[in-house]
C-alpha cells in the first residue's frame, strides 16, 4: 500500500515533530509513505473566508501531487475535510473524486484502514482530548454530543492504547475551541474566549496534556496556554502515538 | 457596529460572558436529556425534515389551500409582500376598530418587520405581553434571542428595571415577585385591550387554522378578552395536515428549552361569535429564498432556538451581537438574504463547528450554509480591499511551491529573529496569545535530510 503524506501548510513550517511523528508512525505500521515535495496548502483558508474561487491552483497542485497514492494521510482533520469536501477540478472529475474518497485523517486511517488494535506507544502522564470539530463532526471521528446515538471516537480508542496514559473527562466533550481559521483574529475576543474556556475545562481536571488530531486547535490552545504561564502542554496525537519515552 | 466589534465589547465583562454561556448551556443540556429521553429522536427529525421538505416543494398550493379554509372559517386573510406592506395591513386593521392600545403576544416576524416602532410612531400603543419580551419592551431593547428576549439580563437588573417602571420595591429581586408584579401589570392590559395581535407556530393548510404556542398562555388571553385577534405569520409556517403537528410540538419545546411540551399550543381556528379574525401572510424575501437550491431549507426553521443555545460564539458574544431580529446561527444565514451589506459579517461570526446543524429539529444544514453565503459575499463584493488583497497574496504563494518555500523560511525567520515585528500590538493573534515558537526548519527540509528523494 502506497500512502501519500499530506502535511498541512503550519504543520510543516510551525510543527515540523508532528509531520515527523506522523510519517515515523505510518512507517512502524509497514506503510511505504512517500511526502510529494511540491505540496503546499489544500486551500481552506481562502475557501473559509469566502474565496473558494481562488483555490483552483491550490486543487491543481493537490491533484498534481497526490492523484497516485492508494492514499492520502494527514495529521489534521480540518485540512482533510476541505479536501472530501471540496477539491474540484474541471476536466479531472475522476482524479478528483479518487482523491476525495482516498483522503484519510491520520487517526481515520489508522483505525478504517490499518485496523489497529495494539500500539507500541508508552506516555505516562494524564492527557485530555480536544476532538477538533471539522474532525468530530465533519469527518464523523467521534460521536457527537448533540446526536442520539452510540458513543464512540476513533481518537479516544487509539489513545487507550498508549501504556501508562490517563485520559482525563471534561464537562464539555465536544465544546469548540474558538480557533475556527481567520476567525482567530477577525473575531479575536470570543475566539480567545472560547479557548480560555477550552483550556480551563482541561486545567481543572488536571490534564498535563491537551492532544487532538488538529495541530490548528492545539497551537490557538497553545497560545493561550504559554500567556498563562500554565503548566499544561499541547501536544499532536501522532506525537503521542508514536512516543516511547 | 459589526459582530465582531459588539462582540468585543460584551467581552469586556468576562464574568458576564461566563455566566451568559453557562446559562445557555445549562439550557443545551436539558434539551439533550430530553432528547435522550424521547424514542427515535433522530427520525422525529428526519420526518420534520421530509415534511417541511414539501412544504417548500409545495408551498403555493398549500398557502392557497390555507386561504381558503381560513376564509370559510370566516377569517380575513391578507398578503403582504414587504415589512412596510404587513406593518400597513396591521395598522389599518387598529385604525379601523379605533384603538389606541393593544396587547400583543411573542412574534419575532413583528420584529423582523419592526411593527412596535412603526405603531409608536403612529400613537398605537403596543405592550409585548411575554414576560421576557416585556421586559427588554422596558428596557428599550431588541430580544436577544428569539424564544428567551431577556435571557441576557440578570434577576437583580430585572428587579431594578420593574422598579423604575412597575414601581416594585427597590432591590426586590425575587423572581416569583417580579412575576408576580408583572403579572398584575399586563392583567390590566388584558382587560382593557381591543385588538391582540399573536404569532403562529403553524399554519395547517388542511383546516386553515393556525398554531400559537407560549408557555404562560399570554396569546391566549390577549385573544379571548379582544373583540379583534390579527395572527402575523411569515409563508414557510404552512404544515399541510393537523396530524404532523404530532411531530412537530414533539420537538419544538424539547428542542428549545427540553420541555416535553410547550404549556400552552393553542389551536385558533375561527373567530368567536362577534369577534374580527385576520391573518397576514407575510412573504419579505421568503419567495425569493425558496428558489435558491442553497439556501432554501433555511425556511424549515421552526424558531426553536436550539441553534442559539449550543453555538459557542452566541453563548459569548450575546444576542445584540448580530444586530438583527433573529440572532444565532440561524439568524446569520436568513439576515444576508434581507439585506446583504447589512449583515455581510454574520456569516464570519462562526466558527464552522457544526454544532447547530445538528441540534437542529428540522435538520438545516446551517453551518454549510454560513460557508456558502461567505462565498456569495466576496463574489457580490462586500469585503474589504485589504482582505482582498491579503488573500490573493497568500494564494499567489500557495499556488507556487517555490514561493511558498521562500515565504515560509522568511516567516519562520521573522518569528524567531524579529518578536517585535510579528508581535506588536496590530497583531490579533498576539493580543491575548502566544506565537508559536519558530522550528529550525520546516518538515520539508527535515525530510529532504532524512529521506531518500
Amino acid at each position: 500500500m502506497k500512502v501519500g503524506l499530506f502535511v498541512p501548510c503550519y504543520i510543516d513550517q510551525f510543527y515540523p515533530q508532528v509531520a515527523i511523528a506522523t510519517l515515523a508512525l505510518l512507517e512502524r505500521h509497514g506503510v511505504d509513505v512517500v511526502y510529494p515535495k511540491k505540496q503546499t496548502c489544500c486551500g481552506q483558508p481562502m475557501a473559509n473566508s469566502g474565496f473558494e474561487h481562488l483555490t483552483q491552483s491550490c486543487n491543481d497542485l493537490f491533484i498534481e501531487n497526490f492523484s497516485t497514492f492508494d492514499y492520502i494521510v494527514s495529521p489534521s482533520g480540518s485540512c482533510t475535510l476541505h479536501i472530501k469536501d471540496h477539491l474540484h477540478v474541471t476536466g479531472m472529475e475522476q482524479e478528483s473524486k479518487f482523491i476525495r474518497d482516498k483522503v484519510k485523517e491520520l487517526t481515520e486511517f489508522l483505525t478504517d484502514v490499518l485496523e489497529v488494535k495494539s500500539l507500541k506507544a508508552k506516555f505516562p502522564h494524564k492527557v485530555g482530548l480536544h476532538q477538533s470539530c471539522h474532525g468530530q463532526r465533519g469527518l464523523k471521528l467521534a460521536q457527537m454530543s448533540e446526536l442520539v446515538a452510540p458513543g464512540f471516537s476513533k481518537s479516544e480508542s487509539l489513545l487507550t492504547m498508549v501504556e501508562g496514559l490517563q485520559l482525563i473527562s471534561l464537562n464539555r466533550k465536544d465544546e469548540c475551541c474558538g480557533f475556527g481559521g481567520t476567525f482567530c483574529v477577525t473575531e479575536e475576543a470570543v475566539s480567545v474566549k472560547m479557548g480560555k474556556d477550552r483550556v480551563a475545562d482541561h486545567t481543572q481536571q488536571g490534564a498535563e496534556y491537551i492532544t487532538g488530531s488538529d495541530m490548528s486547535c492545539l497551537m490557538h490552545l497553545e497560545g493561550i496556554l504559554r500567556r498563562q504561564k500554565a503548566k499544561t502542554k499541547t501536544i499532536h496525537i501522532a506525537e503521542i502515538l508514536n512516543s516511547s519515552q | 457596529m459589526n459582530h465582531a466589534d459588539l462582540a468585543d465589547h460584551f467581552n469586556k465583562d468576562e464574568p458576564r460572558v461566563d455566566w451568559h454561556d453557562k446559562t445557555l448551556w445549562y439550557i443545551r443540556e436539558k434539551r439533550d436529556k430530553a432528547a435522550w429521553q424521547t424514542p427515535d429522536w433522530e427520525l422525529l427529525r428526519s420526518t420534520a425534515s421530509q415534511i417541511k421538505n414539501n412544504v417548500l416543494s409545495n408551498l403555493h398550493p398549500y398557502l392557497l389551500q390555507f386561504e381558503k379554509k381560513a376564509q370559510q372559517n370566516g377569517v380575513t386573510v391578507h398578503w403582504a409582500s414587504t415589512p412596510e406592506e404587513h406593518n400597513q395591513i396591521v395598522y389599518s386593521i387598529i385604525q379601523k376598530h379605533g384603538v389606541a392600545n393593544i396587547v400583543k403576544s411573542k412574534s419575532m416576524l413583528t420584529e423582523e418587520c419592526h411593527l412596535n416602532a412603526y405603531l409608536s410612531n403612529r400613537g398605537i400603543d403596543v405592550v409585548d405581553t411575554d414576560l421576557g419580551e416585556r421586559i427588554v419592551q422596558l428596557a428599550g431593547e431588541p430580544p436577544s434571542h428569539i424564544v428567551l428576549p431577556c435571557i441576557h439580563w440578570r434577576k437583580e437588573e430585572i428587579g431594578e428595571l420593574f422598579h423604575k417602571h412597575l414601581g416594585t420595591p427597590k432591590g426586590n429581586a425575587d423572581p416569583q415577585f417580579l412575576t408576580a408584579a408583572a403579572r398584575e401589570h399586563l392583567r390590566q392590559r388584558f382587560m382593557t385591550s381591543k385588538v391582540a395581535i399573536t404569532g403562529v407556530n403553524f399554519g395547517v393548510a388542511e383546516t386553515g387554522e393556525i398554531v400559537v404556542c407560549t408557555n404562560e398562555g399570554n396569546a391566549d388571553l390577549g385573544v379571548q378578552l379582544a373583540d379583534v385577534h390579527i395572527a402575523c405569520m411569515g409563508i414557510e409556517k404552512i404544515i399541510p395536515q393537523r396530524k404532523h403537528l404530532g411531530v412537530f410540538l414533539r420537538l419544538l419545546a424539547r428542542s428549545a428549552t427540553g420541555q416535553p411540551i410547550t404549556t400552552y399550543s393553542s389551536h385558533f381556528r375561527k373567530p368567536r361569535d362577534g369577534q374580527d379574525m385576520h391573518i397576514v401572510l407575510v412573504d419579505n424575501g421568503r419567495s425569493e429564498r425558496l428558489a435558491s437550491d442553497d439556501f432554501r431549507n433555511a425556511l424549515k426553521c421552526i424558531r426553536c432556538g436550539a441553534c442559539f443555545n449550543t453555538c459557542p460564539v452566541y453563548r459569548r458574544s450575546g444576542g445584540h451581537s448580530y444586530h438583527t431580529a433573529v440572532a444565532g446561527p440561524i439568524g446569520s444565514i436568513l439576515a444576508p438574504g434581507l439585506d446583504m451589506k447589512q449583515h455581510a459579517d454574520l456569516p464570519f461570526a462562526s466558527t464552522l463547528c457544526g454544532s447547530c446543524t445538528n441540534v437542529c429539529p428540522v435538520k438545516i444544514d446551517i453551518h454549510d450554509q454560513l460557508f456558502k453565503w461567505r462565498q456569495v459575499i466576496v463574489q457580490k463584493g462586500y469585503t474589504s480591499t485589504s482582505k482582498k488583497v491579503g488573500m490573493k497574496l497568500m494564494t499567489f504563494v500557495l499556488s507556487n511551491p517555490s514561493v511558498y518555500k521562500i515565504a515560509g523560511a522568511t516567516a519562520r525567520w521573522f518569528r524567531k529573529y524579529f518578536p517585535v515585528v510579528v508581535n506588536n500590538r496590530f497583531n490579533l493573534w498576539y493580543k491575548q496569545r502566544e506565537m508559536p515558537l519558530a522550528p529550525k526548519g520546516s518538515f520539508s527540509d527535515w525530510y529532504k535530510q532524512n529521506r531518500k528523494a
